[in-house]
């Protein structure tokens, strides 16, 4: 029997619980994550979105329900480092060469020297960065320093990425250029993904469920199914792809006017 | 990088220049209106009289390095520049303990909130002891007290801890500061890796301290030259600029340049090792495209 890659059943989280400030900010979730798949959550600020990804990263616990990833608890995932984690800032450490900052997890994990340096290397191929492993952070821009972090994020091969709003700080151009190359990225890695934006193109762009959340208290209001194949820049520009920014739209709307 | 360097080196060549000048110029005024009948507002009265026993003429003062001085064969500045080395020596040791017990301390009370909380007023509190007055107390206790050690027990070293005192303060609360600087994301990452507190300490919070570290560094490392010289004067150990400058005091009146010019000596030695230290930090943080913090 195979577990699914993320399971949330009747998760909440309250947060200052039984004090004056109490705020419930995920309540009753219930959402399954197959393996490969590549979910957004999407919602106004306030739903829990990113709430509800700290959950499966165990990075937060919740006060009702439970969550597992690949079949355990999520702190077991956590302390069995089963995911990889990308920000929304790229925090990078910048006292590290960007090869350092790659190598981080790895170290952490008891790599050789050797094998660290080799799995830098293919991870700067991979985001297309290879002539800036001896930079400095510093030295990048902020769309670079982002690649960087989801090279780190993704080094030591985890099964699942965790992305909140990883290219929310970017401009428009940059950000579609990343999305092309998560999506490249994540076909290539079979990796899932649970990617938390405000975006409603990004959504629809880059993901095969789109998961949209209610605020006050967080709640998953509805799923939209996203199947438009493999996506280029002619999806952009498509009107199976527009009508799936309308139906997100749309659902969001519901979602503000309740 | 050089020429920041030249240029800081003008600004502060001509800054002192001004100073000269503006000193002058204060005597020389002050000297053609007889201050001693204080009919020009501050002159004499609030600011200093202008007469060469309280305001020696910088020339005397800077000849005076110069002067052979009785009962030795060596002029003033190659004597300034021997208890430069004794003070320094001392506050040396001092900065490097101080700087030891300081990160330690730093360590611990970010280790814990408990302890941060419990600790840190008497951290602080302990700043407000007189240095004067422990100085002696130390002085006697390295004196008597101290045979365990493998080696002889000196009266500088036991200015070295008073030195200590005055160092360990600032990296104490700038080093804590530093390691709580890193971003919420950052300790998060370190999180999801799973990383125990002493990866997450030697990887993230010790290097995001550093900037921090080197300015308490700099504050510390003159905190270190005043606290040597005023363990001297204080514990009356037998040389350095503290004994210089309490020599000096004492016999002003036949001398006033002489105690002028060990006030600048003792300057002179703060400064050099404050821009020790700025010379390492631009060495380290530029080498790492890391911007100071101040």
């Amino acid at each position: 029997m195979s577990a699914h890659a993320v399971a949330v059943k009747a998760a909440s989280k309250v947060f200052n619980q039984g004090k004056s400030n109490e705020v419930h900010a995920l309540d009753e979730i219930d959402l399954t994550v197959e393996d490969g798949e590549f979910i957004t959550l999407i919602g106004p600020s306030g739903c829990g979105k990113s709430t509800l990804l700290r959950l499966i990263a165990a990075l937060t616990e919740p006060t009702g329900g439970e969550v597992e990833v690949k079949g355990k608890s999520a702190e077991q995932a956590r302390l069995d480092q089963d995911y990889g984690m990308a920000f929304q800032r790229a925090g990078l450490f910048d006292w590290r060469t960007v090869s350092k900052n790659i190598e981080l997890p790895l170290e952490l994990m008891g790599w050789s020297r050797g094998d660290r340096v080799r799995r830098a290397g293919e991870m700067l191929e991979l985001v297309k960065l290879p002539e800036f492993g001896g930079h400095h952070p510093s030295e990048l821009s902020g769309g670079m320093q982002q690649r960087v972090a989801i090279a780190r994020s993704l080094a030591f091969s985890p099964s699942l990425l965790l992305m909140d709003e990883p290219f929310g700080a970017l401009d428009e151009m940059t950000r579609e250029h990343m999305q092309d190359e998560l999506l490249r990225i994540w076909s290539e890695t079979h990796t899932t993904v649970v990617f938390v934006t405000h975006s409603i193109p990004e959504a629809a762009y880059l993901s095969s469920r789109v998961v949209v959340m209610s605020p006050r208290p967080g709640r998953i209001a509805t799923i939209v199914d996203v199947d438009l194949g493999d996506r280029s820049d002619d999806t952009r520009e498509d009107p199976a792809f527009f009508e799936k920014v309308t139906e997100v739209r749309e659902a969001l709307r519901a979602v503000e006017s309740a | 990088m050089l020429q920041r360097v030249t240029r800081q080196v003008v600004v502060f060549a001509v800054f002192v220049v001004l100073m000269g000048f503006a000193y002058s110029g204060y005597k020389a005024f002050g000297q053609s209106i007889d201050d001693k009948q204080h009919d020009w507002w501050a002159v004499g009265s609030v600011l200093p009289r202008t007469d060469d026993l309280n305001m020696p003429p910088i020339l005397d003062i800077l000849a005076e390095f110069n002067v052979i001085q009785g009962g030795t064969d060596k002029v003033l500045g190659r004597l300034l520049f021997e208890e430069s080395l004794f003070t320094l020596r001392e506050a040396a040791l001092g900065f490097a303990v101080g700087t030891v017990v300081g990160m330690g301390i730093a360590m611990a009370l970010a280790r814990s909130k408990p302890l941060e909380r419990g600790l840190l007023p008497y951290v602080v509190a302990s700043q407000t002891i007189p240095l004067i007055a422990i100085a002696p107390i130390v002085v006697i206790w390295g004196r008597k007290n101290v045979d365990f050690m493998p080696w002889e027990w000196q009266d500088w070293m036991s200015v070295s801890i008073i030195a200590t005192f005055l160092t360990f303060f600032p990296v104490a609360v700038n080093g804590l500061r530093g390691l709580q600087s890193p971003r919420p994301e950052n300790l998060e990452l370190m999180e999801s890796y799973a990383a125990s507190w002493n990866q997450t300490l030697w990887r993230l919070r010790l290097p995001a301290s550093v900037p921090y570290l080197f300015a308490a560094l700099k504050i510390a490392a003159t905190a270190s030259i005043v606290g040597a010289i005023v363990g001297e004067i204080s514990a009356g150990v037998g040389g350095g600029l503290g004994r210089r400058i309490f020599l000096e005091a004492q016999r002003y009146t036949t001398g006033p340049e002489r105690l002028y010019a060990s006030v600048i000596g003792s300057a002179i030695l703060g400064i050099f090792v404050f821009l020790v230290i700025t010379g390492v930090e631009r060495l380290v943080l530029g080498h790492q495209g890391r911007e100071a913090v101040t």
